[in-house]
């Protein structure tokens, strides 16, 4: 069953246009990830989703049930905030147990529910403090507290993570993960930061000026971006996109990078069917740092392609070695050992993977293949 | 060279004097003269109360003399327990008179702007005009008894400010008229303050507007209540001139408030010493309520400290 069905759904404030027409269908149990950058209408959708804003057109079904009229507490859901939004006057228990309050649920199984929760985040000790008391940390999972302690059939997160520091934020978000698979719950989860986004979700919605442009799982999201949209803006770094031109060649297609110039590349297609239309046309060539590597590297395959490209500028991280390079004249950054350290200046050999390769359409930027 | 670096630490603390120095002219210079000017003269009205001076200082020690009498006078007793009536009920409806506008105004209604100017202005006026505005309106045989008994209801009586037992209200009406306004300013910026998504979450829990008022808004209320509070009361243990400008201290000396005593036995009855007295014993008012305030902003601020 659909938890979550989002039909033609848009917002528009005066002349602006937020949110234009968003169809998603979330299965129970999926923890779905609406990522992209700032202002493209994520953080508005959830807040439709939550009732705390009214779409211009389109429905929300939450559980089988239209909920376009009904307000947010009556919608089964439950929703942790960037800023946390702890009630600063009361106690963690007295946040806890707030909206049980208010839905007259019996003092004792208010208590039973607290113990259950509390025991579940590790927040016992907390209780009976309040969130002004509490680091970042704490009261993010007290947040979270407030969310659980509903049960609700949908749980929606705003951003939780971008207000603590980098530790933190690693450690949370295996948190909210390890809870996912515990609980088992239907998450939808908002944030920008798409490595967020690619840790934690079993699928992702990236949106861009108010439109999904890819609603899939992340190795789909990853390997085979809708568009160049997509393609920039997952990754980090993102994939190299470089224009270039498809020529055929005796046993399928060859793609060819700085056309005429002393020192284009030539990479031959293989496995790339739907490219053929494409054959003696401008595409936009795009492949992952991780993607060239040092000579040496085989990526498992019996004939890796190598090229010889000058190397730029290069930065060593520990565990590997960001390279920028050229490859007929196009900047590229390269992700190789990091024991390997080419020097800025020279020319080195590089082995590319070619089977992981994208090509765009230049005019519509949607992927070819 | 070696010079050079090795005197720089020296030179540079000189030029760092001279690049601050109009920061301590301009910070410390005033500073230090209204503290002297505030510290002295508090010095010398105390010293002041403990002679017997009468129309010009003179020296000499009389003890508690001064302050037995006018703790013993008519005048102070009736201005004491005048200043504890008007100075609770003051406070207490002009706090309350300012939420209540500050809450009406927080709806998100057309007009705040407008709105919020008008119930702040009174505050720009001077107590002298208030009183005397308020004095004219009060006033049966002018304001508005008569514009009521001239539109036909000559029943109607409203005549506090000559009615011994009703004319310290009139002072709270004055002085409420003035102030709220700047009670609700407080308080409104207050409501503005708290985090929308707060409310959002209070929403999603199921509380409906008057719950999320009460369980959540106020609480966040009372340090700026309390700062309201304690304004609001420092302005009305120094009440002068609303008074003098409303009623006068009367009818009679119905309305007597401790400022008025001072001024009354200094300047016309010419007792310096015990107007000293006086005047001390209302700055030991006022520490009762600066003090307490002051140890508290000081453990709110260690307690934000160590969060």
């Amino acid at each position: 069953m659909a938890a979550l069905s989002i039909r033609a759904l848009s917002k528009r404030y005066a002349n602006l246009e937020v949110l234009k027409g968003i169809d998603l269908d979330i299965e129970s149990g999926e923890f779905t990830v609406l990522v992209g950058p700032s202002g493209c209408g994520k953080s508005t959708l959830l807040n439709m989703v939550a009732g705390l804003d009214r779409p211009s057109a389109g429905t929300i079904e939450i559980g089988g049930r239209i909920v376009n009229d009904v307000a947010p507490k009556d919608r089964d859901i439950a929703m942790v905030f960037q800023s946390y939004a702890l009630y600063p006057s009361m106690t963690v228990r007295q946040n806890i147990t707030f909206g049980m309050e208010c839905r007259h649920v019996p003092k004792a199984e208010q208590e039973k529910a607290v113990a259950n929760v509390a025991k579940l985040l590790q927040i016992e000790p907390l209780l009976g403090r309040k969130p002004a008391q509490l680091s970042g940390g704490q009261r993010q999972r007290v947040a979270m507290g407030r969310a659980l302690v509903r049960n609700p059939l949908l749980f929606l997160f705003d951003e939780p993570l971008s207000n603590l520091d980098a530790k933190l934020r690693v450690e949370m978000r295996m948190e909210i993960k390890r809870l996912h698979q515990r609980i088992g719950a239907t998450i939808v989860y908002v944030t920008h930061d798409q490595i967020e986004a690619m840790t934690m979700a079993t699928r992702i919605a990236v949106m861009h000026q108010g439109s999904v442009q890819q609603f899939a799982d992340p190795d789909t999201v990853y390997r085979y971006p809708a568009n160049l949209f997509v393609a920039r803006f997952m990754g980090s770094p993102p994939m190299n996109t470089m224009p270039a031109r498809l020529e055929a060649a005796s046993d399928g297609a060859v793609v060819v990078i700085g056309a005429g110039r002393p020192d284009e590349v030539r990479l031959r297609l293989r496995g790339y069917d739907a490219a053929a239309s494409f054959v003696g046309r401008e595409v936009v060539f795009g492949i992952r740092p991780e993607c060239i590597a040092e000579a040496s590297r085989t990526f498992s395959s019996d004939a890796p392609v190598r090229v010889d490209a000058p190397v730029e500028l290069v930065e060593p991280t520990g565990a590997e070695t960001m390279v920028l390079l050229r490859l007929g004249g196009e900047p590229a950054m390269a992700r190789i050992s990091p024991d390997i350290r080419p020097a800025p200046g020279t020319t080195a050999a590089f082995a590319l993977d070619t089977r992981r390769i994208c090509l765009f359409d230049p005019e519509t930027e949607r992927l070819i293949a | 060279m070696t010079d050079a670096v090795l005197t720089r630490p020296g030179r540079s603390a000189a030029t760092e004097l001279v690049r601050r120095l109009p920061e301590y002219l301009l910070i410390w210079v005033p500073l230090l003269l209204s503290a002297a000017h505030l510290v002295s003269f508090a010095l010398w009205t105390i010293w002041i109360s403990f002679t017997p001076s009468t129309l010009v200082p003179v020296a000499g020690w009389v003890g508690l003399r001064n302050y037995t009498a006018v703790t013993a006078s008519r005048n102070w007793q009736i201005a004491f327990d005048n200043l504890l009536l008007f100075g609770s009920a003051f406070v207490l409806l002009s706090a309350a008179t300012g939420l209540i506008l500050a809450i009406l105004l927080d709806q998100r209604i057309r007009g705040e702007n407008l709105l919020r100017s008008i119930f702040l202005y009174p505050l720009a006026v001077s107590f002298v005009v208030t009183g005397t505005v308020w004095s004219w309106l009060l006033n049966p045989g002018l304001g508005i008894q008569k514009l009521v008994h001239d539109l036909g209801w000559t029943s109607f009586k409203f005549d506090w400010l000559i009615d011994r037992d009703m004319a310290i209200w009139t002072i709270v009406i004055a002085a409420i008229w003035q102030s709220s306004g700047f009670a609700m300013a407080l308080f409104l910026a207050g409501l503005r303050s708290v985090d929308a998504d707060i409310i959002k979450a209070a929403q999603i829990d199921g509380a409906g507007p008057v719950r999320i008022y009460r369980r959540i808004i106020l609480p966040s209320l009372w340090p700026i209540t309390v700062t309201v509070v304690v304004i609001q009361l420092q302005f009305a243990i120094s009440t002068f001139d609303l008074v003098r400008a409303l009623t006068n201290g009367g009818p009679g000396i119905a309305t007597q408030l401790p400022a008025l005593v001072v001024y009354d036995l200094m300047f016309q009855r010419s007792l310096l010493g015990r107007g000293a007295a006086a005047a001390v014993l209302m700055l030991l008012i006022l520490l009762t309520v600066l003090l307490p305030y002051a140890a508290w902003r000081y453990v709110q601020r260690r307690r934000a400290a160590h969060a």
